[in-house]
C-alpha cells in the first residue's frame, strides 16, 4: 500500500491535546436541558451565541439578501458564477466599514488591502505561508488559542517560539520577555519572522494596554520583522479600557509611510462578532501589496461562498443594524461576563479581569494538590468526567503556570450557565475539605519520604562532603 | 596524491574583514607547473568555501533587508554591524517569504492572463458588443435558469427553515463539522450516484467535503505525498493544476504527454516511461492524476485503460487520484465508466484510489464553492477531515445543496436537459470550426472542445502557437486557450469553451475567428 506523506502522519495537527479530548468526551455525552440534564456542559467553545435573534429579525425583514435578489431582482445567476478571489466588491466594501466602525472610526481600511478567506483559520495558515519558509519562526506571547499549534504550524512548516507571559503582571507582554523570546529562537537556530499577538486576547479576555502594542511597534521596528494582530474579538469588547487596534498605535505615532507600516498585519472574521462561524468567512488586512497580492491568490484555497458574501453585504451595510448589533451584543456579553464571575466567586474561585472575549481566564490554582501540570490534569479530568464541565485546561494553551483555565460564557443559555455554577460550586465544596486533609497526610508522608530518601541516601554516598541535599 | 597533498599546501591569504569569505589561492600549484596537484588544492579549497557557506547561514542576528519601496531613511533600522553591510543587496526584499514572492507574480501563463483581459474588457450584447468573448473559463451556463427556478420556488424553507423546525438560523451559524454536514454527505453521495446513472452507489463516510476542487486537490497531494516528490499527469493538462498542486506543497507535476494521432488517450507504457525517468532523476512518484473526463482534451477514459491503470499502480505501490469533476457533462455516446464502478465491482486495491468531485461544472454553482474528496483510504480520510478547517463550506450554502441535492426529481430532470444542451451548443459549435477547416478530436464530454488551429499558425512552434493566440485575444477578441498553457506537446491546438455561449453567439464568435483565420492564410 502507498504510503502517506509525512504530513500526515505527523502529530504537529496538534489534535491529540487535551483541548481537543475534551471536545471529543463532550460529544460523547453532550448535555441537553432536556434529552441529557446529566451531560456534559460545553465550556470550551468560544462560539457568540447571545443574539441570534437580532440576526434572526434583520433576516426576516430583508428576505431579499437571503433569497439572491437585489432591490427586488434576481442576481441567483451572478452569484452562481461568481468565483472571483478578489471578492464580492459590496461585500468586501461593507466589511471593511465595519471593521471601522468596531475601532470607533478612528481607524479607515482600504478595500483594495482586504482579502477573504473562508475563516480567520484559514486567514491565519496563509499569512503564514506569505511571510515564512518552512522553518522560519513566529513569535507567540502565552498563553495563546492551542488552535494555532496547528493553524500556523502544520502545513506551512513554521514554528512556535513562546513569549511568555505570567500572572505577575496579569499575563502582559514585556521588552524583557520578547527579547527572551527572540533570544531563544535564535539558541534554537530559528530564524524569526515575526510576532502573533490577538487583540483582544485568547483565552485572557483582556485588550491589550498601549504600552504593550506600542511595546510591540518598538520591538519590529528593532528586529524588522512582521507582526500580525489576530482581531478576531474586536467586536466583543464589552468594558473599560475599550479597544486599541494596532493601526491606531501607527496612525498616532505617524507610521503610514514607514517601513514597519507594510509588516503589520491584521486578520478578521465574523465569527466571534457577528457569531457566525458556519458561514466561514475570514480577512486578512495587510498594508504591503506583496502581501496581498500573494495571499489573494492563495485565498482559491478557501474562498467564502458567494452567496453568503452577498448575504453578508446587505446585512452590514444596514449601518443601523450593525450600529445596534455591535452595542446590544456588548450588552448581553458584559451581562454574562457578570453572571460567570459571580458565579465562580460564589465557588471562591477568582478569574482574571477581563474585559473582552467569550470567556473568562480562571485561576485554579488554589484548587491543585501540588503546583504542577500534573495535578491541573488531573483536577481536569475531574471536572470534565465528574463534574461535567468541558473547560480548557491552560497547558493546552502553553501557560506557563499551572492552574489555569478558560471557561466560556456565550455558547450557552442562561440557565445552563447557573447549572454549571452550581456544579462546580458543589465540586469546590467537595474538594476543599479532601484537599485539605490530603496536605496534611501528604506533608507528614513527604516528610517521612524525604528523611529515608537522605537516609538511603547517605548510606550509598558515604560522603562526608554531601553532608544535606 | 596524497604525498604530494601533504607538501604543497596551498596558502591561506589573511582577510581584510573578518566577515567576507576567505579567499583561497586555489592555483599555486598549478602556477609551479605541478599540474598534479590541482585535485590536492581543488578538495580543501572547496571543502574550506563550503565550511565558510555554512557558518555564514548559521550566524546571527539577522541582516536587515533593503527597502525596495519608496525609501525613507529614518524607517531603517541602523545597525553597526559589518554584516549587514555584506549581505545587503544579496537577496532584495526577504520580508515576505520566497513562495509567497512567486506566487504575488504576475501571472505569465497565457490561461491567466487571458482570464484577466477579459474582466477589463468583457463582451455584452447591447453594453459592450465589441468586448471579448469567453471561450477560456469552463463554466456551463446553459441550465443555469433551471436552478434558478429551483431557488426561486423552494428557497424559504431551505435556508432559514420554518418555526418550530430544528432548521433555524441558529443552526447553521455555529461551528459545523469542518468535513461538511452530515445531510449533505448523503445528499452528495446520492447526487454522485445519479450523476453516475446509478452505477454505482457511494458511502457518505467516505466524503470530505471542501469549499470548492481547487482545495480538494490541493489536500489529497498533501496527504499522499511530501515536499519534492512528484505526480504524473497525463499532458495536455488543466492550468490550474500547476497552481493548484505546486504553489504550496512543492509536489512536482510530471507531464506524461499524449499524441493527436491517439486522439491524445494515454498509454500505461508512457506512464511506465515517464516513471522510471523520474526514478533516474531522483525523484519519487506517488501517484497519477488523471481527470476522466478529461480536461482540455473532453475524452473519456475507456473502461480497459482504468483496468490497466489500476493494475500499475499496484505494481508501482503508488497512488491514483481521478479527478471526475465533468462525470455529468456528458454528451457523447461513450460509456462514461468511473473509477468507482471498477472498485465496486472488482477485488482490488481500494485504498490507493481517491476521487476529487464538486458541483461547479456538472451544477453550474462554481461561486458557491463546493468540492468532494471521496477516497477508500481511512488514513487519507482521517488526515483530509483534519485539513478542511482551512476550507469549510459555508453553512447556509450546505444547506441549499441539501435541500436541492435532495430534490432527486429535480436533479434527474436537470442532469438529462444539461446533457442535451450541452449537446446541441457542441454539435453547433463544432460545425462552425469545420466550416473554417479547423476540425476537433473526438470528445464526448466537458464544457470545450479540442480544436486544430495548427494550419493557422505561422510557425510550427509554441512561439507561431502563441502568435496566433495573441491574435485571436487581441484582434478577434476571442479568449481562448493555447495548447502550450495545457502542457501539449504538439503546437496549434486550443481549448474552445463553449458553454456560457448562446446559440446566438456562436456565429459571431465564427466570424471572428474567421477574419483572422484569413490573415493566417
Amino acid at each position: 500500500m502507498g504510503l502517506l506523506s509525512g504530513k500526515a502522519t505527523c502529530n504537529t495537527h496538534g489534535q491529540d491535546s487535551s483541548y481537543f479530548l475534551g471536545w471529543q468526551e463532550y460529544e460523547k455525552n453532550p448535555y441537553d436541558e432536556v434529552q441529557n440534564p446529566t451531560g456534559i456542559i460545553q465550556m470550551g467553545l468560544a462560539e457568540n451565541q447571545l443574539s441570534f435573534d437580532l440576526l434572526e429579525s434583520w433576516l426576516d425583514r430583508n428576505p431579499d439578501a437571503a433569497g439572491f435578489k437585489r432591490d427586488g431582482q434576481s442576481i441567483f445567476r451572478e452569484l452562481a458564477l461568481f468565483q472571483d478571489y478578489h471578492g464580492l466588491p459590496a461585500f468586501k466594501k461593507a466589511l471593511v466599514e465595519f471593521m471601522s466602525e468596531i475601532r470607533g472610526n478612528k481607524v479607515t481600511f482600504d478595500t483594495s488591502k482586504i482579502v477573504l478567506t473562508a475563516g480567520a483559520t484559514s486567514a491565519n495558515e496563509t499569512l503564514m505561508f506569505c511571510l515564512a519558509e518552512p522553518g522560519e519562526a513566529f513569535l507567540l506571547p502565552t498563553p495563546y488559542y492551542p488552535g494555532f499549534d496547528r493553524d500556523l504550524k502544520w502545513r506551512t512548516g513554521v514554528e512556535i517560539v513562546p513569549i511568555q507571559c505570567t500572572s505577575l503582571n496579569g499575563f502582559q507582554i514585556t521588552e524583557m520577555a520578547l527579547e527572551e523570546a527572540y533570544q531563544l529562537a535564535q539558541k534554537r537556530h530559528l530564524k524569526v519572522k515575526g510576532v502573533l499577538v490577538t487583540n483582544p486576547s485568547n483565552p485572557l479576555g483582556t485588550t491589550m494596554s498601549r504600552n504593550e502594542l506600542n511595546l510591540l511597534v518598538n520591538f519590529i521596528t528593532e528586529k524588522n520583522i512582521h507582526l500580525i494582530s489576530d482581531e478576531i474579538y474586536s467586536g466583543t469588547v464589552f468594558s473599560s479600557p475599550g479597544f486599541v487596534s494596532i493601526m491606531e498605535i501607527l496612525k498616532d505615532r505617524n507610521c503610514e509611510n514607514t517601513e514597519v507600516w507594510n509588516r503589520v498585519h491584521i486578520v478578521y472574521s465574523l465569527s466571534k462578532d457577528l457569531g457566525l462561524p458556519g458561514f466561514r468567512v475570514g480577512a486578512i488586512y495587510s498594508n504591503d501589496d506583496t502581501v496581498v497580492a500573494a495571499a489573494t491568490k492563495m485565498s482559491s484555497f478557501g474562498l467564502v461562498s458567494s452567496q453568503t458574501q452577498y448575504l453578508l453585504s446587505a446585512l452590514l451595510s444596514d449601518k443601523k443594524f450593525a450600529q445596534n448589533y455591535i452595542s446590544e451584543n456588548k450588552k448581553r456579553l458584559k451581562q454574562r461576563h457578570r453572571k460567570l464571575v459571580s458565579g465562580l466567586e460564589k465557588a471562591g474561585i477568582s478569574c482574571l479581569k477581563s474585559n473582552a472575549g467569550l470567556f473568562c481566564w480562571v485561576d485554579m490554582r488554589h484548587l491543585l494538590s501540588s503546583n504542577t501540570f500534573e495535578a491541573e490534569m488531573e483536577l481536569w479530568k475531574k471536572i470534565v468526567y465528574d463534574v461535567k464541565l468541558n473547560i480548557s485546561p491552560g497547558s493546552s494553551c502553553h501557560c506557563t503556570e499551572p492552574g489555569w483555565f478558560r471557561v466560556c460564557f456565550a455558547n450557552m443559555s442562561e440557565d445552563t450557565l447557573k447549572l454549571s455554577m452550581q456544579r462546580l460550586k458543589a465540586f469546590v465544596d467537595s474538594i476543599t475539605t479532601t484537599l485539605h486533609n490530603q496536605s496534611n497526610h501528604q506533608s507528614i508522608k513527604n516528610s517521612r519520604r524525604r528523611s529515608f530518601t537522605k537516609w538511603v541516601f547517605r548510606l550509598s554516598f558515604d560522603d562526608p562532603m554531601t553532608g544535606e541535599r | 596524491m596524497t604525498q604530494s597533498h601533504r607538501t604543497t599546501e596551498p596558502e591561506h591569504r589573511k582577510p581584510t574583514t573578518a566577515t567576507a569569505m576567505r579567499l583561497i589561492v586555489p592555483l599555486q600549484g598549478v602556477v609551479q607547473g605541478r599540474g598534479g596537484l590541482i585535485l590536492g588544492s581543488l578538495i580543501p579549497c572547496a571543502l574550506f568555501y563550503f565550511l565558510q557557506f555554512y557558518l555564514k547561514r548559521h550566524r546571527s542576528p539577522n541582516p536587515p533587508s533593503p527597502s525596495t519601496s519608496s525609501s525613507n531613511l529614518a524607517g531603517l533600522p541602523r545597525t553597526s554591524s559589518r554584516s549587514t553591510l555584506s549581505s545587503r543587496g544579496s537577496l532584495g526584499p526577504v520580508r515576505i517569504s520566497a513562495r509567497g514572492i512567486s506566487i504575488a507574480k504576475p501571472d505569465d501563463s497565457p490561461y491567466y492572463i487571458g482570464l484577466n483581459k477579459f474582466r477589463d474588457d468583457p463582451y455584452d450584447k447591447i453594453n459592450n458588443p465589441n468586448g471579448i468573448i469567453q471561450l477560456g473559463l469552463a463554466e456551463n451556463t446553459s441550465c443555469l435558469d433551471l436552478i434558478e427556478k429551483w431557488v426561486s420556488e423552494n428557497l424559504s424553507d431551505s435556508i432559514m427553515g420554518r418555526d418550530g423546525d430544528d432548521l433555524s438560523i441558529s443552526g447553521i451559524t455555529t461551528y459545523q463539522p469542518f468535513d461538511g454536514m452530515m445531510e449533505l454527505k448523503v445528499a452528495m453521495a446520492g447526487f454522485m450516484s445519479q450523476v453516475l446513472g446509478q452505477a454505482v452507489s457511494f458511502d457518505p463516510s467516505q466524503i470530505v467535503l471542501t469549499a470548492g476542487a481547487t482545495p480538494a486537490v490541493e489536500i489529497l497531494c498533501f496527504c499522499l505525498a511530501d515536499h519534492g516528490n512528484a505526480l504524473l499527469v497525463p499532458s495536455p493538462y488543466y492550468p490550474g493544476f500547476d497552481r493548484d498542486i505546486r504553489f504550496r506543497t512543492g509536489v512536482e507535476l510530471i507531464p506524461v504527454h499524449c499524441r493527436s494521432t491517439d486522439n491524445f488517450a494515454f498509454s500505461i507504457t508512457a506512464l511506465d516511461q515517464a516513471f522510471n525517468q523520474a526514478r533516474k532523476r531522483g525523484v519519487k512518484v506517488r501517484g497519477i492524476l488523471i481527470c476522466n473526463p478529461a480536461n482540455p482534451v473532453g475524452n473519456i477514459i475507456p473502461r480497459e485503460t482504468l483496468y490497466e491503470l489500476l493494475d500499475f499502480a499496484r505494481e508501482k505501490n503508488i497512488h491514483v487520484i481521478s479527478d471526475e469533476i465533468y462525470g455529468g457533462s456528458i454528451f457523447g455516446n461513450e460509456e462514461f465508466v468511473s473509477v468507482a464502478e471498477i472498485l465496486e465491482a472488482e477485488e482490488v486495491d481500494k485504498d490507493r484510489v481517491h476521487i476529487i468531485y464538486g458541483l461547479s461544472k456538472d451544477l453550474s454553482l462554481p461561486g458557491f464553492r463546493t468540492g468532494v474528496i471521496y477516497s477508500y483510504n481511512e488514513s487519507v480520510l482521517a488526515a483530509a477531515k483534519k485539513l478542511t478547517r482551512f476550507c469549510s463550506i459555508s453553512a447556509p450554502t450546505q444547506r441549499l445543496l441539501i435541500s436541492m441535492l435532495s430534490d432527486t426529481k429535480f436533479i434527474q430532470e436537470y442532469l438529462e436537459t444539461n446533457k442535451r444542451r450541452i449537446k446541441k451548443l457542441y454539435d453547433s459549435f463544432v460545425a462552425g470550426l469545420k466550416q473554417l477547416g479547423i476540425r476537433c478530436s473526438e470528445s464526448s464530454a466537458g464544457l470545450y472542445c479540442w480544436a486544430d488551429m495548427s494550419g493557422l499558425i505561422p510557425s510550427y512552434s509554441e512561439k507561431g502557437e502563441l502568435e496566433l493566440w495573441d491574435k485571436l485575444l487581441n484582434i478577434a477578441k476571442i479568449n481562448v486557450t493555447p495548447g502550450s498553457a495545457c502542457h501539449c506537446i504538439e503546437p496549434g491546438w486550443f481549448r474552445c469553451c463553449f458553454t456560457s455561449l448562446t446559440h446566438e453567439d456562436i456565429p459571431l464568435v465564427i466570424e471572428r475567428i474567421q477574419k483572422v483565420a484569413e490573415t493566417c492564410k
